[in-house]
């Protein structure tokens, strides 16, 4: 069996990243597996500036910030496969990948990072009730076929969920010439950035219709329209306030999922609220040697923090491959009021680096509060937030020099005023 | 399309096909035609997914005897002709003491049908040998034998294999009218006239349009909307018996039972509706259904559902099927609701035989009695895998991730006689899309293959019939 010290699940922004970080801390051998026949990733078909303002200080497009990574890949000469799926990995860090020309190959791996993305909630998970007709895409999907594949899906869109990707689309598919209706929300708030929402929507006077929901799809061979309803404080649709929006196609925008099968093979430990795996400050999983980063481990809103996170990532795993793999001081991560989850779920105290940044998301929108720390009992940070929505991502940072008395049961993180 | 047939089968469902598979043993020539743009796109392709053991049916009836032989056919032929079928057992559930004599008169109904393998069990026996069974689960009936099968599978088995052996398909092909002619029947379509010495009409939900062309007794079909929601594979294992609930004046029941690809399969409402294309779901069916199977499963994690549909059953006026020869050289496959996907391989047996017995027909000397399924790469083990994508590298392109479908089983469900033309025709082949994603990452990659393959743009490809083009244009 072939090995490597270093398999990296995942050509993307993350994998890329994690890549490029752990050869700078002198891991030589390195093989990235990706599916897709370029790397890059998901960024290949974001084809919008607004990338890269917190790590190069400049607006890229998603390809622009992807070659970035790669041009350093390519530099370092790391060994990469394209058109490659890893179909399975076992505890043991065994990993089958298959492509055309080798078949499938099993290679055992020193430590892996799992960088595999996300997928999106397709209709069938959202409960849509109508007809089951074409022209129902999920905004990634139609986002591929129109920036990848040139292909246009539609003439008069609607839009359901405000993820970023539904937002971006709105202004896309507009640019291309067709009519979006409106974007409905089933929350009272949008799950997407707030400058998208002014740049997609506002800009283009498309109506965000919060608190709303499909409530038919119409149309048996084509969508021919879909109906919306108003949704009460259960999410449920509100008899008596159904609109007709008459459309060809409608676009879900309704949560991206961590895409975690593999992980599941290897038999890590996954996070309820995430969907990703739980980790420690290392970014190391519940299995030894298999570290997470980017979305599949938590869904991100900016690619600038999951290049960060990345590069943690394969710092952390070229420390493990040079020996250093003592993990004796957990204290678990407990969320608080207000606080969704946290990546990471548990620090190692006693052996964490001079500082970890713990990302997390709120439960809702929070006008002039506060994000608070607790280690224990102890009140120990406090920072204030003029506005926290559950569409961008929180974090705090907790300082090796900040336990004073030693080890606590338990921190917690929590929004308070 | 040639217009000279001894045989013209309306209807390429599974009831079609299967008359199909059964006749082409024949010296006949034999057309099949459907006014869709693939086999298996009505009923066939939206139900249950049973193999019934044959206690539901009243003794005596056309059903009860299609049923039980059905189901022995369905055994013997998912290994020649290469379909997904378990024999996994089926437990009804009673939930009232009361309720009792109820099951102990499907447990006399089995027994008389000739199933085997039947007992009444106690609710305690009912956890043993199924532990996600609720606690107010007091009897249940088990029977061993039941099984469930792959739909899909199946129809394409059946057509393949009745291609294999001469058997021409024609596809969107719309029935307008059935005239009685010399020596037989002219079907007239909108593709063309069809002349045929005689016609089997295994129409669905449309049976009683094509009966009443020919037929002086009228018959109605009613379309019985059914609706279902599958959970995802992850939550396969949930129950492995098919477990049913005991008809109740509440109503019939629902069931939760695992499919062969290891899905949960919850179903089906019962809603008799006018038109015979509506297959809508409703929120209100969903939220009954869902409710209704907690009964029997308390801990259905309805977080996991991937997809709802629903489908439609053939429901006649009287509780039986029509089965026969009921106007001379017309026979009819008609009200066949369930079981009928059980009893489909002993309806194309029957009509088989009636029609061989009634034009005299000898058996062909080089029929082909064998079938096998496109190979599904994924589940070989590597050393396998790796030979078969050698020899085609496109094996090793993996296009569908939830369910690890290769562009070379995709294209094999493209070639294969009769093909899929369509996505859904890709999916119900080979399963791309048809996991937990729901074809969200692969939709653009099998347009593409589609296009290609079938030398069409990539705007004409369609997800099934004429109009459903995912694409609007290129850029």
């Amino acid at each position: 069996m072939k090995y490597h010290d270093l398999v990296i699940i995942g050509g993307g922004p993350a994998g890329l990243a994690a890549a490029v970080s752990a050869h700078e801390a002198g891991v030589s051998d390195i093989l990235i597996l990706e599916r897709d026949e370029r790397l890059g990733g998901i960024l290949n078909q974001c084809i919008h500036n607004g990338f890269g303002l917190h790590t190069f200080k400049e607006e890229l497009t998603g390809p622009e910030y992807a070659e970035r990574y790669i041009k350093k890949v390519l530099d370092a000469k790391i060994p990469y496969k394209l058109k490659t799926i890893a179909a399975d990995i076992s505890p043991e860090r065994e990993i089958l990948y298959v492509n055309g020309e080798e078949g499938a190959v099993t290679v055992k791996a020193g430590a892996i990072i799992l960088a595999m993305g996300c997928r999106e909630r397709p209709r069938g998970a959202l409960g849509l009730p109508g007809y089951r007709p074409a022209g129902i895409f999920t905004a990634g999907t139609a986002q591929r076929l129109m920036n990848i594949e040139g292909q246009s899906v539609g003439k008069k869109v609607f839009i359901l969920g405000s993820g970023d990707i539904g937002l971006i689309m709105a202004r896309r598919m507009t640019l291309e010439g067709a009519e979006v209706c409106a974007v409905a929300e089933l929350m009272p708030y949008s799950g997407g950035l707030n400058r998208n929402i002014v740049q997609c929507l506002n800009d283009f006077n498309i109506p965000l219709k919060l608190s709303h929901t499909v409530t038919q799809i119409h149309g048996k061979e084509r969508v021919t329209g879909i109906t919306i309803s108003e949704v009460d404080e259960k999410r449920s649709p509100i008899p008596g306030t159904e609109e007709y929006f008459d459309c060809d196609t409608l676009l879900l925008s309704c949560g991206l999922l961590p895409e975690n099968e593999l992980s599941k093979s290897a038999g890590i430990t996954l996070d309820r609220v995430t969907g990703g795996p739980v980790v420690d400050d290392r970014l190391q999983c519940s299995v030894p040697g298999v570290f997470a980063c980017g979305n599949v481990l938590h869904v991100h809103d900016l690619v600038d923090y999951v290049s960060e996170e990345a590069e943690r990532a394969g710092a952390q795993a070229a420390s493990y491959l040079s020996g250093n793999s003592t993990a004796d001081g957990y204290v678990k991560l407990y969320t608080g009021f207000g606080v969704r989850y946290t990546v990471p779920q548990m620090i190692d105290v006693k052996n964490m680096s001079e500082q970890t940044v713990v990302r997390f998301r709120v439960a809702d929108i929070y006008r002039d509060k506060s994000i608070a720390l607790y280690y224990g009992d102890k009140h120990v940070k406090k920072q204030k937030k003029r506005i926290m929505a559950p569409g961008e991502m929180e974090q705090i940072i907790i300082k090796k020099d900040s336990f004073t008395d030693g080890i606590p049961d338990s921190i917690k993180v929590c929004v308070e005023d | 399309m040639m217009n000279e047939y001894d045989v013209c089968i309306i209807g390429a469902g599974v009831v079609g096909c299967a008359a199909a598979m059964q006749l082409s043993k024949y010296d006949l020539n034999i057309l099949v035609i459907d006014k869709e743009e693939d086999v298996c796109s009505g009923t066939s392709k939206a139900n249950s997914a049973i193999a019934h053991a044959g206690y539901d049916a009243v003794p005596g009836t056309i059903k009860a005897k299609m049923n039980v032989r059905g189901a022995e056919l369905i055994k013997q032929l998912s290994k020649t002709l290469d379909f997904s079928y378990i024999q996994n057992g089926s437990l009804v559930l009673c939930f009232d003491e009361a309720d009792i004599p109820k099951l102990n008169t499907l447990y006399e109904r089995g027994i008389k049908n000739g199933v085997k393998e039947l007992s009444v069990i106690t609710g305690d026996e009912a956890r043993a040998l199924e532990p996600a069974v609720s606690e107010n689960a007091v009897a249940a009936l088990y029977a061993k034998d039941a099984g469930i099968v792959c739909p899909f599978g199946m129809t394409y088995a059946f057509a393949e294999n009745a291609a294999a052996n001469g058997v021409q398909f024609s596809f969107l092909t719309e029935v307008k009218n059935v005239k009685k002619s010399d020596p037989g029947y002219t079907v007239v379509t909108d593709k063309g006239e069809i002349n045929t010495k005689y016609v089997i009409n295994a129409a669905g939900v449309y049976a009683d349009v094509i009966h009443n062309y020919v037929c002086d007794d009228k018959i109605k079909i009613t379309a019985r909307r059914g609706e279902y929601v599958l959970l995802d594979r992850e939550v396969g294992d949930l129950v492995k018996h098919t477990v049913f609930q005991l008809p109740t004046k509440l109503g019939k029941g629902v069931l939760v039972a695992p499919t062969v690809h290891g899905n949960i399969i919850v179903g089906p409402s019962a809603e008799d509706i006018d038109d015979k294309e509506d297959t809508e779901t409703t929120a209100a069916s969903t939220a009954k259904i869902k409710e209704c199977a907690l009964q029997s499963v308390p801990n259905i994690p309805y977080n996991k559902v991937i997809t709802g549909f629903s489908g439609l059953r053939a429901h006649g006026g009287d509780d039986d099927f029509i089965i026969g020869e009921t106007a001379d050289g017309f026979f009819d496959a008609a009200c066949i609701e369930s079981p009928g996907l059980t009893s489909a391989p002993a309806i194309g047996e029957y009509l088989a035989m009636l029609i061989s017995k009634k034009s005299g027909a000898a058996l062909k000397t080089d029929y082909i009695a064998e079938r096998k399924n496109i190979p599904h790469i994924a589940k070989m083990p590597p050393e396998k895998r790796t030979e078969m994508i050698k020899k085609n590298p496109l094996y090793g392109n993996i296009i569908c991730r939830c369910e690890s479908i290769s562009e070379g089983e995709i294209v094999d469900a493209i070639r294969r006689k009769p093909g899929a033309v369509s996505l859904d025709g890709v999916k119900r082949r080979v399963r791309a899309g048809m996991g937990r994603c729901q074809a969200g990452f692969c939709t653009p990659a099998t347009i593409a293959i589609l296009a290609r393959e079938l030398g069409i743009p990539e705007s004409e490809v369609t997800k099934n019939r004429p109009g459903s083009e995912q694409i609007k244009e290129k850029l």
